[in-house]
């Protein structure tokens, strides 16, 4: 456990001293700003745009266009960040024969891995509570005020998911010794989950299928159904750290 | 925190270590036995097996067959219980280099067992004794090649291990640093077990109280410096002729060649003649009574004292250009797969 605190030290000063934290956190926040600019603006912007010589019809923006503009964003730049801090984390490691000096101390190698994607879930989940804070604040500006406590759930379930993608690519990362097949690797599951997603029986029990329950909550709309995709996503994801970690105790350094 | 080993306590023993890459052979059947306590130097040209041997000890590799104990622990891969036992130092120690010297140290010393007042003092303890207190604030990324390698010494001895592994420890030191770093590896002696990799036969002659010799994956031999020296190394005589005698020289070392006794007879700079022998008292005997006789004048005549070199050359002999590959390696023998 003393191995497990230090190496998780370890990685969220590297986090910080990299400066993925704060980047990540940055570009969070100008997400979370800018998605329910976009949502108030953006029937503006088609109009002035557009001028009048082409009808463009819109419905007045609402909070819940806001949610939508960011759960929208979240899931792309924000998966897209997932693996990009996932696809090196051990294939780099293993690369510079940094792992081989850490792994010859006396720690265990599943202790390696849990330290490496608690930091990750760690620099995930400050972004994304930045950037919910920051557009539940321009919401409230620009729109209404919504449940403190609905964004807050609603942020840590579109946390949930980008750790799915950060967990798929980082089992990439252990299996491949490469970080650009684990990226690959991640992003191809990005892409078939999301087409897996649509699919009715299916995609509730996916990572993608957070987003229903998320914008429920958010906007403070009763009866979401959060149960069956958490516990779906939480195994999908802890499935996946155990076969990156009994393939990684079977590696050579 | 003081290790003392039994007289008569193995640290390392290993049986049939084997190391396959494929059709390579990297490691056949390695015997080994390493007595607690001593120096142990592993000798061997380039791709003879010495790194492959330590990364199985450390449990960084797993052999493709046989077994081996380390201070009494199965190696294996996943062995958090075996590495609290023992230091290493890879060959080319890579650090993160956003970190700074201390940090490291008080991450690994952490990492081995050390809290506390505890961990700090022996931080600072380490960071003087490899000459790194100066830059403990300083990252990582920008130490020369010799530092870091310093950083390595310090992180493999931190938590006080009864087995050290270090693998050419000294290949980017300066003349100073490898002295200090021989002294401190000499003062281990009795306390804790070295297993020292190294190209550098001198240090392994100044330090080392055994020595396994490696070549091409198998052991050559193994066994106390100073009975390998007695065992294989040839006495070898120096004779300087005085100047302007070429013809009488060339007369001498005809004769040289001629005599049964002499393995190798070769004439260097300055004009010394090197005559490698196979029986001492014969050969003593023998050689002043041809110098008469041919009827050379000598301002020297001297026995040199046999060297790891001397038994390094006699057993595994000088790689022919045709055994090396293109980085300087010997090549590795080759099975089916």
């Amino acid at each position: 456990m003393a191995g497990l605190r230090l190496l998780l030290g370890k990685e969220i000063l590297e986090q910080w001293r990299t400066f993925r934290l704060p980047v990540v956190a940055t570009v969070f926040l100008l997400v979370g700003l800018s998605s329910p600019l976009l949502a108030r603006f953006t029937p503006a912007i088609l109009k002035a745009v557009a001028g009048d010589q082409i009808p463009i019809v819109l419905p007045p923006p609402t909070a819940a266009d806001a949610i939508d503009q960011l759960a929208k964003n979240l899931g792309q730049f924000g998966g897209l960040i997932a693996v990009l801090l996932a696809m090196g984390a051990v294939a780099t490691e293993r690369e510079r024969g940094t792992a081989a000096m850490i792994l010859s101390k006396p720690v265990g190698r599943a202790g390696f891995l849990v330290a490496k994607l608690l930091a990750i879930g760690l620099t995930l989940g400050v972004a994304t509570a930045i950037a919910s804070a920051g557009a539940w604040f321009y919401t409230l500006v620009l729109f209404e005020p919504l449940p403190v406590a609905g964004v807050a759930a609603a942020a840590a379930l579109q946390w949930l998911t980008l750790m799915a993608w950060a967990a798929i690519t980082f089992l990439g990362s252990t299996l491949t010794r490469s970080s650009l097949a684990a990226a690959g690797l991640g992003i191809v599951a990005f892409i078939v989950i999301g087409i897996l997603g649509v699919l009715p029986n299916v995609g509730r029990f996916l990572p993608t299928g957070l987003g229903a329950p998320a914008r429920a909550l958010a906007l403070g709309q009763p009866g979401a159904d959060v149960l069956g995709p958490v516990l779906a996503t939480v195994t999908l994801i802890g499935a996946v750290i155990l076969v990156a970690w009994l393939a990684f105790r079977r590696q050579e350094l | 925190m003081t290790n003392t080993a039994a007289p008569d306590a193995r640290a390392i023993r290993a049986t049939g270590l084997t190391k396959r890459f494929g059709t390579i052979l990297a490691l056949d059947g390695l015997d080994l036995d390493v007595p607690a306590g001593s120096i142990f130097g592993l000798l061997g040209p380039n791709g003879a097996g010495k790194t492959t041997t330590i990364r199985i000890l450390t449990g960084l590799a797993q052999p493709s067959a046989g077994t081996a104990e380390v201070a009494g622990i199965r190696v294996g891969l996943d062995r958090p219980e075996l590495r609290r036992r023992l230091g290493y130092l890879d060959q080319d120690p890579r650090f993160y280099g956003w970190m700074r010297a201390r940090e490291l140290l008080e991450l690994v010393g952490g990492l081995g067992g050390l809290e506390g007042p505890a961990l700090r003092t022996r931080v600072a303890e380490i960071l003087d004794l490899t000459g790194l207190a100066g830059a403990a604030e300083r990252r990582i990324g920008g130490f020369s090649g010799g530092m870091r390698q310093r950083l390595g010494i310090g992180q493999a001895l931190i938590h006080h291990p009864e087995i050290v592994f270090l693998d050419e420890p000294v290949s980017s030191l300066d003349p100073e640093g490898r002295r200090d770093l021989l002294d401190l590896i000499a003062g281990l002696r009795g306390t804790t077990t070295v297993v020292l990799s190294t190209h550098v036969l001198s240090d392994v002659e100044r330090v080392c109280d055994r020595v396994a010799i490696l070549d091409r994956g198998r052991l050559v031999t193994e066994g106390p410096l100073e009975a390998l020296l007695a065992e294989h190394a040839r006495p070898i005589y120096w004779l300087t002729p005085e100047a302007d005698q070429a013809a009488a020289v060339e007369r001498l070392i005809d004769r040289l060649r001629a005599s049964a006794w002499a393995s190798d007879v070769t004439q260097g700079t300055g004009g010394i003649i090197r005559v490698a022998v196979d029986g001492t008292a014969i050969a003593a005997d023998a050689i002043l009574p041809l110098v008469v006789e041919a009827g050379v004048r000598l301002a020297a005549f001297e026995r040199a004292r046999p060297t790891l070199e001397d038994v390094f050359l006699e057993l595994v002999g000088p790689s022919r250009a045709d055994e090396l590959d293109g980085r300087g390696f010997v090549r590795p023998r080759e099975v089916d797969a």
